[in-house]
């Protein structure tokens, strides 16, 4: 059984070429994958995100819980509409899933989980409610589109109400306000300014074409990848899984240590490999010559052998990027090897994070 | 579907073959080929004077998806690779019959085109993929 967004009829309309991403049957491409990413990092794009997994989560303990269920802390939240970047782990400390907390009451939380993953999120949410007074409820009637790119505020503009433009005027990063049908995030997954939006179903298509109208291209998972990569955001299951500690996955900032009484899923397997500083860490990796670096590749460095966890050519750049998991002693600033197509290629260390705001950031 | 010029030959492995008249030939991948690929970011082509014979690896396109090797559909001699392709790989995609032809080969035996498919050959060989 595929599934398909109620955007599913749009991205034919547009050209685009389907593929099938985790049993939801996505755009990956509407011609060029590559000028979609430099859409989105010199004027607008859009991304079908509708086969994300929207979860509301409320009542009496709804705080309580999150304290529990995450690594980071809710109870930083105090301003409705504030979001929270973090991850969900399991006892032994491999990350679940990554997500991000929409925070309205301290009863009245929205989280927003991958879709491949979400038959056991929701099954560990369930697991891990009991004894905690608070509702669980999947939101499958919404839609997602994410305007993404220096003008994407600006043509969304175009299409709110006074009272829509008034309540995300001078909003900042990392907020969401429900305004009307929309419900408006200023958040993203490109490096980007720009706006992550559910909307119910009924209205996402005519939605959809209203961006398209206002000059909004629409871009599809493979820029989505080479844009998230640039930005040095990971992906779930690439990057981290189930067997990586968010310390190994550079997540290590997503966690709070304090107050040091809140037990959180996996805190004492964490604060061990925090003392023992034993675990690996995500770095950027760079090549300025021909080839792209791809995931799996082995990376050979003077303190042992790591992994490219995602590799890309960046659009933006003009060369290959990539995230990799090495030893912890490994440095920025660092040559090491790549094995690449049988040959080793020397590549140089860099923080996870390579395009911000359509700059090279490193 | 995409195009597939009647007057070229084909290999299985996705490269097209031009005869220019002479013995020498024109090499490049197919519309298809670059379709599945996805937008190319790099092409690695063989050396002018390079000797090359049927079904050796001579060249690699690189797209955003993958690395793919390309094989000499013919034997022979190398002389002249698209120069274009180094800063423009992405003529490969727009123009794969055209502006984005890989490398020129003088062949060893004029005799090695017929053993190569003709246009509806090549169809049902992608056609059974």
């Amino acid at each position: 059984m595929v599934n398909k967004t109620v955007l599913h009829a749009k991205h034919l309309d547009a050209g685009a070429k389907m593929v099938d991403f985790h049993g939801w049957e996505m755009p990956i491409n509407y011609g060029s994958q590559i000028e979609e990413h430099h859409a989105v990092r010199t004027d607008a794009g859009m991304f079908d995100v509708s086969h994300m997994t929207i979860v509301d989560i409320q009542g009496n303990d709804a705080k309580a819980y999150l304290r529990r269920l995450v690594i980071n802390d809710v109870a930083k939240l105090t301003v409705a509409g504030k979001a929270l970047y973090t991850g969900m782990l399991n006892e032994a400390g491999g990350v679940i899933d990554d997500l991000i907390i929409y925070f309205f009451t301290d009863t009245d939380y929205r989280l927003v989980v991958n879709s491949a993953t979400r038959e056991k999120d929701l099954a560990w949410m369930n697991k891990q409610a009991q004894g905690f007074d608070i509702t669980i409820t999947e939101r499958p009637e919404f839609g997602m589109i994410a305007v993404q790119g220096p003008n994407a505020k600006a043509k969304v503009a175009t299409l709110l109400t006074a009272e829509q433009q008034a309540a995300v005027e001078g909003m900042k990063p990392f907020f969401g306000v429900q305004v009307g049908d929309l419900f408006i995030a200023t958040t993203g997954y490109t490096g980007e300014d720009g706006y992550e939006i559910i909307l119910p179903e009924t209205v996402t298509a005519d939605f959809w074409q209203k961006l398209l109208d206002a000059g909004v291209a629409p871009a599809g998972l493979g820029a989505r990848d080479t844009l998230r990569l640039e930005a040095g955001m990971n992906l779930y299951g690439l990057d981290m899984d189930e067997t990586i500690s968010p310390i190994a996955a550079n997540m290590a900032w997503t966690i709070a240590w304090e107050p040091s009484d809140r037990d959180f899923i996996g805190r004492d397997v964490l604060a061990a490999q925090k003392a023992s500083g034993d675990q690996p860490k995500l770095v950027g990796l760079v090549l300025e010559e021909k080839g792209v670096i791809r995931s799996h590749q082995k990376v050979i460095t003077e303190f042992g052998d790591g992994e490219v966890t995602s590799g890309t050519f960046s659009p933006t750049l003009g060369h290959s990027v990539a995230l990799a998991r090495v030893p912890r002693s490994v440095k920025v600033g660092d040559i090491v090897e790549v094995e690449m197509r049988k040959k080793l290629v020397k590549v140089t260390v860099t923080k996870p994070s390579f395009v911000r705001n359509g700059k090279k950031v490193f | 579907m995409s195009n597939i010029p009647s007057e070229l030959k084909y290999a299985t492995s996705h490269e097209w073959v031009r005869s220019e008249g002479n013995g020498i030939v024109t090499i490049g991948i197919t519309e298809h080929a670059q379709d599945l690929l996805g937008d190319m970011v790099f092409v690695e082509l063989p050396d002018v004077d390079d000797e090359i014979s049927t079904g050796d690896d001579v060249a690699v396109a690189e797209s955003v998806k993958a690395a793919s090797d390309i094989y000499a559909p013919v034997s022979g001699k190398v002389i002249a690779v698209n120069e274009d392709l180094e800063d423009s790989p992405e003529l490969v995609n727009s123009d794969a019959f055209g502006d984005g032809w890989m490398f020129k080969v003088k062949l060893e035996d004029e005799s090695e085109l017929e053993a190569l498919l003709d246009a509806e050959g090549y169809k049902n060989s992608i056609d059974e993929d």
